[in-house]
């Protein structure tokens, strides 16, 4: 397996994604097929060549520091599954 | 007048418009009439807008385009609901232009997948042959120019999701070079890939709708100026214009002998139109391309939809504390491949695999960019199949992952490059719409839009459906 089943579930909970056992059990023989065939770039002794991390020579794109209006509160908190005040309510931590 | 929407495109929507033979109003309805009366045995649309919002040619967009007041899904549950309080710079940059919204289009949940049958709102079927898949991710968009219910759209793409698409569907679809057009407002997947593309009945049409939208944004600080003004195609002749032909994309594996032969005569078209046809070599970058992409792109994914959590907007999965609402909200909320490619990301970045998997995938992709650089130092574009089939059948590689992510071995080595690519219809095997790559240097759309048209004309593909002539 290019993937264990535990492997997956540690990556599962890093992801904040709740699986059930058969989900895991899927995802493990797929991911382990789909693992082994991207681990193709291992194949290639790449130690001279830079990273590309973005397709065009960007460097810090600065805008002018001028205040402008922001987005209302209410615009903020329009599709909030639940809101109090000027607050997105959530469960207890 | 009646208004022959399966034909007609966006120029003659235009002319019509301007002679007064026809009111905005009016051919929005008819539009609108056409998905009433088409697109239930298609599920191109996911929503639709009755009445018309502008004055001038109506427009579909994918559903990952932010459309203020209508909702926007990007094919997923856990967005359900969900209404943009803005939109996206392409939308008003079309609404400005005066373009109408005809509605949202299906697509693959967070434009993951080649077929649009990853959406949460069932699959869109081929206007070809309707057992068949339009493509993904934009499926919904190219479904609805080829079947008459849009006269443009906009659709996004990341792995090839416009051109792969198009193809399929026997339309023309533009990936343009990363960062000409603005992700301010799109539904992000993978922020150094992801681009929004137009699609059309013509190679003209599709200059046209780039036009509108392409150029820099401030609220995108990814995107660039042009470096020259959109040029409208006309030439009709390839003179001086040098032709590449890549042996490695040219002979994948798994291209249909169908598609190989359009192909093969579609290149031999560029020659009698007066360009210089060479064969060239992208030595590692159709190999390495796919491992690269399914490396880059999960582990952008795997940060872009770490947003969904149930807190601000979308579905919420309520949990004792927060840390299960996130987790039964992301489980309830995502479907099975963007699980797969979050889970696929995280690996990849994980703490121990981060150099071997993803730091070795950028790299693969600085090798990608500079073999693309050196066969553009001796031609002027580089042609291949858009994709290696025809439209398969819906159902046929949707349990095999895999097998689905081959569907953009050929549009993808490009992608990585940041470079445009155009595909247009270069003709029907067994009756289905095959679709022929052209591929640019960056900011080479115009000379990608004068080949495309040349050899559209010289072609003469009729790009509606025989089955709904």
């Amino acid at each position: 397996m290019a993937i264990t089943r535990d492997e997956v579930l540690h990556v599962a909970r890093l992801a904040r994604l709740e699986l059930t056992d058969e989900e895991v059990d899927r995802f493990t023989d797929q991911l382990s097929a789909i693992v082994e065939a991207v681990n193709r770039v291992s194949e290639l002794d790449l130690s001279d060549v830079e990273p590309t991390a973005h397709p065009l020579d960007l460097v810090n794109v600065w805008s002018d520091d001028e205040p402008r209006p922001s987005l209302p509160v209410d615009a903020a908190l329009a599709n909030a599954p639940d809101r109090d005040g000027s607050f997105f309510k959530v469960p207890p931590a | 007048m009646t208004i022959d929407t399966l034909r007609l495109t966006a120029e003659d929507a235009a002319g019509l418009l301007e002679r007064k033979e026809v009111s905005a109003p009016e051919l929005h309805r008819a539009f609108v009439d056409a998905i009433a009366e088409r697109d239930g045995g298609l599920n191109a649309y996911l929503r639709t807008v009755d009445e018309p919002d502008g004055d001038g040619v109506p427009i579909a967009f994918k559903d990952l385009i932010s459309t203020r007041g209508v909702e926007t899904t990007a094919g997923s549950k856990i967005l359900s609901g969900y209404v943009p309080v803005a939109d996206a710079t392409v939308a008003t940059r079309c609404r400005e232009a005066g373009m109408t919204l005809l509605g949202k289009t299906n697509m693959d949940e967070f434009a993951m997948g080649s077929s649009t049958e990853n959406s949460a709102f069932g699959p869109t079927r081929n206007p070809w042959d309707p057992e068949r898949v339009p493509g993904g991710s934009s499926g919904g968009s190219a479904a609805a120019v080829a079947a008459g219910l849009a006269p443009w759209a906009l659709g996004s793409d990341t792995g090839g999701s416009v051109k792969q698409p198009a193809s399929l569907c026997g339309i023309v679809g533009l990936r343009p070079t990363y960062g000409t057009v603005s992700r301010s407002g799109i539904v992000a997947f993978a922020s150094s890939l992801d681009q929004v593309g137009p699609m059309t009945k013509t190679v003209r049409d599709n200059a046209l709708l780039y036009r509108t939208i392409a150029g820099r944004d401030p609220a995108d600080t990814t995107t660039v100026e042009l470096q020259q003004p959109v040029e409208i195609p006309e030439r009709e002749d390839l003179n001086g214009v040098r032709v590449g032909v890549p042996r490695e994309l040219n002979e994948a594996e798994g291209i249909e002998p169908g598609v190989k032969e359009l192909t093969d005569r579609t290149i031999e078209l560029c020659r009698e139109l007066g360009a210089e046809v060479g064969e060239t070599t992208l030595p590692r970058s159709v190999t390495y391309g796919l491992a690269c992409y399914y490396l880059v792109a999960p582990s952008e994914a795997s940060s872009n939809l770490a947003r969904y959590d149930g807190v601000r907007y979308g579905l919420r999965v309520d949990g004792a504390n927060v840390r299960e609402m996130y987790e039964k909200t992301r489980d309830a909320g995502f479907g099975d491949e963007p699980k797969r490619r979050i889970m696929l990301g995280t690996y990849a970045l994980s703490a121990g695999y981060y150099e071997a998997y993803y730091g070795q995938a950028q790299k693969v992709r600085t090798v990608i960019a500079q073999e693309h650089a050196a066969a553009f130092r001796d031609f002027d574009v580089l042609v291949s199949p858009t994709s290696p089939t025809v439209a398969f059948g819906i159902g046929e590689k949707a349990e095999n992952p895999l097998a689905m992510y081959l569907s953009d071995v050929l549009t993808i080595p490009s992608n990585m490059a940041g470079l445009p690519g155009l595909s247009i219809p270069s003709g029907l095997s067994d009756g289905l719409p095959v679709g022929f790559q052209l591929i640019g240097p960056q900011f080479a759309e115009n000379a990608l839009f004068h080949v495309g048209h040349a050899l559209e004309r010289a072609i003469g593909f009729d790009y509606v459906p025989r089955r709904l002539a």
